[in-house]
């Protein structure tokens, strides 16, 4: 690099520089009328901002707002009134400005030497200069022991921040892998938490439902007081006990497991997309195909919910059906394996293992 | 044109005719007697910009972030970040006696019982539309101009990170309501962090305070969207704008403007103004868009329900890319010694977006490395004259608009007619081949417009004008262009001119991968002509008593 500061570019131009072009007067700038037309004309915009700005009070005033409000084409009126004329307030003032920079302020095109982006060589031995002067002062190059345990504690005060962190949430545990569902819990409509029977379904009829207990009952019967679900542990529960039962032809099962666990053709799946956890909802009557309206995996229902299509990586869980001695569905167990999205420390199984080893298990 | 100048408006001089203390000069000594600012506004008050319409996209981008911090606040008097829970007695019918968080409550307050709280939300949420996009295409006009290479690489990591950070602040923005629709988004977004390998069931239960949903989730998003994120922000657009003042802006070839100067409008007053006037056209844009333009209806999608969702729920365009990815991924798990490896999920929502987010922004770096040019650059490349750069660009862009597409792999489907699954294969071809086709044709038409470029310096540009010969041959009339036209568009490097040295071959008697690369750049570019080719094209073109006529039935075979 050289020694004087220059800065390291080069126009590399094939022809001689013509020169910066001849400046050029505007009609404002050599007719006195253009010019004070061009004046007035920027004053009236301002001018037009003011009446809108006006305006704008004057609507928030008058105009009744929200639902109950006039409407305009469909708009709100208050919405429409109150966005129009502060957009007017606002655009008339930066039109105005831009229009007197355009046509009032010298338009005369100036030249500025560039500078190299680093300091002169000189400036820059001066400050290393500096720096080296100011370690050696401080000897922190001599006394590793100082310069060691000084690094250490200061590193080591990442703990106190990290460890504050630990209160964000409570551990994982094995919250994961349960649900509400329980051996004989009543399986409920949804929205209402009505039990349902059998014979309140019809082939290809899908039945969005819930566990019982989320609704505070048990047989029909209120629960204690201690054993009520509610506000945010309700919330929780509620996301990973929702499921879908679907009623279709017993002969259309595939499945072993499947079959096992539906009760008159009737099959009850975690509502919660294994793939990030959407609620699937659409279901293709003819198929027995549910399909997640997020990232359309498919699972097939007649076959331990195996996933069809889609980015979904496994099958939605089966929740092991039964009938109670008053002839409403009931689950069987909890789900056997854990519902929702995946997650790291998630044992996962093919149905068919899963099944074998809830056999085992609800044999005794 | 002659002008009497001596009638030349006073207003067009730049001469200081300051001769008595005035006003000015008061406030000035006053506060430099406290401050010292004059050293720093001699230097600054003053300073030049140049003018090109390219250059307002990132002022474009300043504004409505600007236009976001005024509106954000005022949303935060009403908005109250709080999933508990309450029933819902305000002026929306639909939903009145409906259970419903706080957040979601008082997002409905603000659209329906506040004057001016639904423009409020809507110019809010239009802003953050404005904010991202304007940086995006910003940033394609940096890259695509070379504005990146030295002394402002350091910029451009600032600036991609602002990208990446206003991406993560609008996604934050969009969830606080707690409709249906941003709900899904959240359920989403836990199902994301519990597929990292590891540490991802830690950290979703320690950012939801437990499982999902919680009752932590939106407080603490609220926090990031307010405080954290636009904290954050508000330094990197200071350092953003320091750094722009200290390099000065870069300007295009032309006459008079050079590597080493800055030709345009002085700070005070012009540029002032101009930008000044801008930022109240963006505001009054975002107002014009909040009055007439329905945004994020809340109302229409109801309170979360973790149990219910909307059919064809979409996020945020900008979020549109990688839940594109996630839609495409083949369903991949692993599962092995008691542990599920979601690659189906890891791969595109965290790994692709940040690898591509970290490969665009080390690009001045890699193109550095490549080419080994240790010049710095103040005039800007025209595209082609880049072919390389400007291709893999399009390539990049490619790769982004196939995700993109592949987000609404449902409604093309039902479009197209086809069906998603055809649509959903064909989208995993393209997002790999999509980028190489682009690039190799943005290349060869980078080229082939350098080839025009040197055609219309030494022939001429074709004048439309149509002339019968003595023969009866038709030719068209080619005029030379404008001196200054000749003069910008010759302003390029020759060759690998500026290249740092090669590293020669290695041991083996092979390139290095770095030679390799450099002479693919490189390479196929078509050079400028030299003076003497110039001189006798003139002269030629000189000769033709009215321009050059070429023979149309000829084509064009010089
Ligand atoms: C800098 C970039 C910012 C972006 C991209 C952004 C984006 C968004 C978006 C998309 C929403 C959803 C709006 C809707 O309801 O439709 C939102 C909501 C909100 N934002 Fe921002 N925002 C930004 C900055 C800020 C700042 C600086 C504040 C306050 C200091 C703020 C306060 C709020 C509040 C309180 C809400 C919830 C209100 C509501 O949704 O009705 N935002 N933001
Ligand atoms: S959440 Fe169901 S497919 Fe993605």
């Amino acid at each position: 690099m050289s020694d004087s500061h220059e800065i390291q570019a080069h126009t590399d131009a094939l022809l001689p520089d013509p020169g910066h072009p001849e400046h050029h007067w505007r009609p404002t700038d050599v007719d006195p009328r253009a010019e004070r037309r061009a004046e007035r004309q920027v004053a009236s915009l301002f001018g037009l901002s003011i009446l809108c700005t006006i305006l704008f009070v004057v609507f928030y005033v008058t105009i009744e707002g929200g639902i109950g409000g006039p409407t305009v084409m469909g708009l709100g009126a208050s919405n429409l009134a109150l966005g129009l004329s502060l957009g007017g307030a606002l655009l008339f003032i930066g039109i105005g400005v831009i229009q007197w920079a355009r046509k009032l302020m010298a338009d005369v095109e100036l030249v500025e030497e560039r500078h190299p982006a680093s300091s002169s060589e000189a400036d820059r031995s001066a400050t290393v200069a500096a720096l080296q002067a100011g370690l050696e002062e401080s000897g922190i190059a001599r006394r590793p022991l100082i310069r060691n345990t000084l690094i250490g504690s200061v590193g080591l005060l990442v703990a106190p921040a990290v460890v504050m962190l630990r209160d964000l949430g409570p551990l994982p545990g094995d919250r994961l892998r349960h649900t509400v569902w329980a051996k004989n819990m009543r399986v409920v409509r949804d929205v209402v938490g009505t039990p349902i029977r059998p014979a309140d379904l019809e082939i290809g009829d899908l039945v969005n439902s819930s566990a019982e207990i989320l609704f505070g009952t048990d047989k029909g019967q209120p629960v204690p007081e201690a054993d009520v679900i509610e506000g945010t542990e309700l919330q929780v529960e509620k996301a990973k006990a929702a499921t879908v039962l679907l009623r279709m032809d017993p002969d259309d099962i595939v499945s072993d497991a499947t079959r096992n666990w539906s009760v008159s053709g009737i099959v009850a799946y975690s509502k919660i997309c294994t793939h990030v956890g959407c609620p699937i909802s659409l279901n293709e009557r003819t198929t027995h195909h549910l399909l997640c309206p997020c990232h359309q995996s498919t699972f097939d229902l007649a076959d331990s919910g195996k996933v069809i299509f889609g980015p979904a990586g496994r099958h939605l869980p089966q929740l092991p059906l039964g009938l109670d001695d008053e002839g409403f569905l009931v689950a069987l167990s909890d789900y056997p394996e854990p519902v929702g999205p995946s997650f790291w420390e998630r044992e996962t199984k093919s149905p068919g293992a899963v099944f074998n080893e809830w056999n085992k298990e609800n044999a005794q | 044109m002659s002008v009497d100048t001596s009638k030349v408006a006073a207003s067009n001089t730049s001469a200081a005719t300051a001769s008595k203390p005035t006003k000015v000069g008061a406030i000035a000594a006053w506060s430099d007697e406290r401050l010292g600012l004059a050293a720093m506004g001699k230097k600054n008050l003053r300073k030049i910009f140049p003018d090109h319409w390219s250059f307002m996209l990132g002022e474009i981008a300043l504004w409505s972030f600007v236009v976001l911090l005024i509106t954000g606040v005022f949303l935060t008097l009403w908005f109250q970040p709080s999933m508990a829970e309450t029933t819902y007695q305000g002026a929306y019918p639909n939903l009145r006696g409906v259970s419903m968080s706080q957040a979601y409550a008082s997002t409905l307050h603000i659209s329906f019982d506040v004057r001016g709280g639904l423009l409020l939300r809507q110019m809010h949420h239009w802003a953050a539309m404005l904010f991202v996009s304007a940086m995006m295409i910003h940033m394609l006009r940096v890259a695509f101009t070379g504005a990146y290479r030295k002394p402002r690489e350091l910029n451009w990591v600032i600036g991609s990170t602002l990208l990446i950070l206003g991406t993560i602040e609008g996604f934050t923005g969009y969830s606080l309501p707690d409709d249906l629709l941003s709900g899904t988004g959240v359920r989403a977004a836990a199902g994301f962090m519990q597929a990292i390998p590891i540490v991802g069931t830690y950290i979703t239960f320690f950012l939801f305070g437990g499982e999902f949903p919680g009752d932590s989730i939106i407080p603490r998003l609220y926090t990031i969207h307010v405080l954290l994120i636009p904290g954050i922000l508000l330094g990197l657009v200071a350092a953003h704008m320091l750094l722009l003042v200290y390099h000065k802006h870069t300007q295009w070839a032309g006459p008079g403007r050079k590597e080493t100067n800055v030709v345009g409008y002085p700070m005070l007053p012009v540029y002032a103004a101009k930008a000044g006037g801008f930022f109240f056209i963006t505001f009054g844009v975002a107002a014009l868009m909040g009055a007439l333009l329905s945004i994020n209806a809340v109302w229409k999608f109801g309170p979360y329900d973790p149990t219910k969702v909307t059919a064809g729920a979409q996020p945020d365009w900008y979020m549109g890319w990688p839940d594109g990815a996630l839609r495409i991924m083949p369903g991949w798990e692993s599962h092995f010694w008691g542990s599920t490896w979601s690659w189906n999920i890891f791969i595109p929502v965290i790994l692709m977006p940040m690898l591509s987010w970290l490969l665009v922004t080390i690009l001045p770096f890699l193109e550095n490395w490549i080419t080994g040019d240790q010049r710095e650059h103040h005039l800007l490349q025209r595209p082609r004259n880049a072919p390389t750069r400007t291709a893999f660009i399009v390539s990049l862009m490619t790769w982004y608009a196939m995700f993109w597409l592949a987000g609404g792999n449902d409604i093309i489907a039902t479009q197209l007619h086809s069906s998603i699954n055809n649509i959903t294969y064909a989208l995993r071809v393209l997002v790999f081949v999509g980028p190489a086709i682009a690039f190799f044709i943005t290349r060869r038409w980078c080229i082939a417009l350098q080839r025009h470029d040197n055609e219309v310096l030494l022939h001429g540009y074709e004048s439309g004008v149509i002339m019968r010969s003595a023969q009866g041959g038709y030719a068209e009339i080619h005029k030379p262009i404008s001196e200054s036209k000749a003069y910008a568009i010759t302003v390029r490097d020759r060759g690998t001119e500026g290249a740092g040295l090669a590293d020669g071959p290695k041991a083996n008697g092979k390139l290095t991968l770095r030679d390799k690369l450099r002479t693919l750049y490189y390479e196929d570019d078509v050079q400028k002509p030299t003076v003497d080719e110039y001189d006798e094209a003139q002269a030629h073109l000189a000769h033709a008593d009215h321009g050059d006529a070429h023979e149309l039935e000829g084509g064009h075979g010089h």
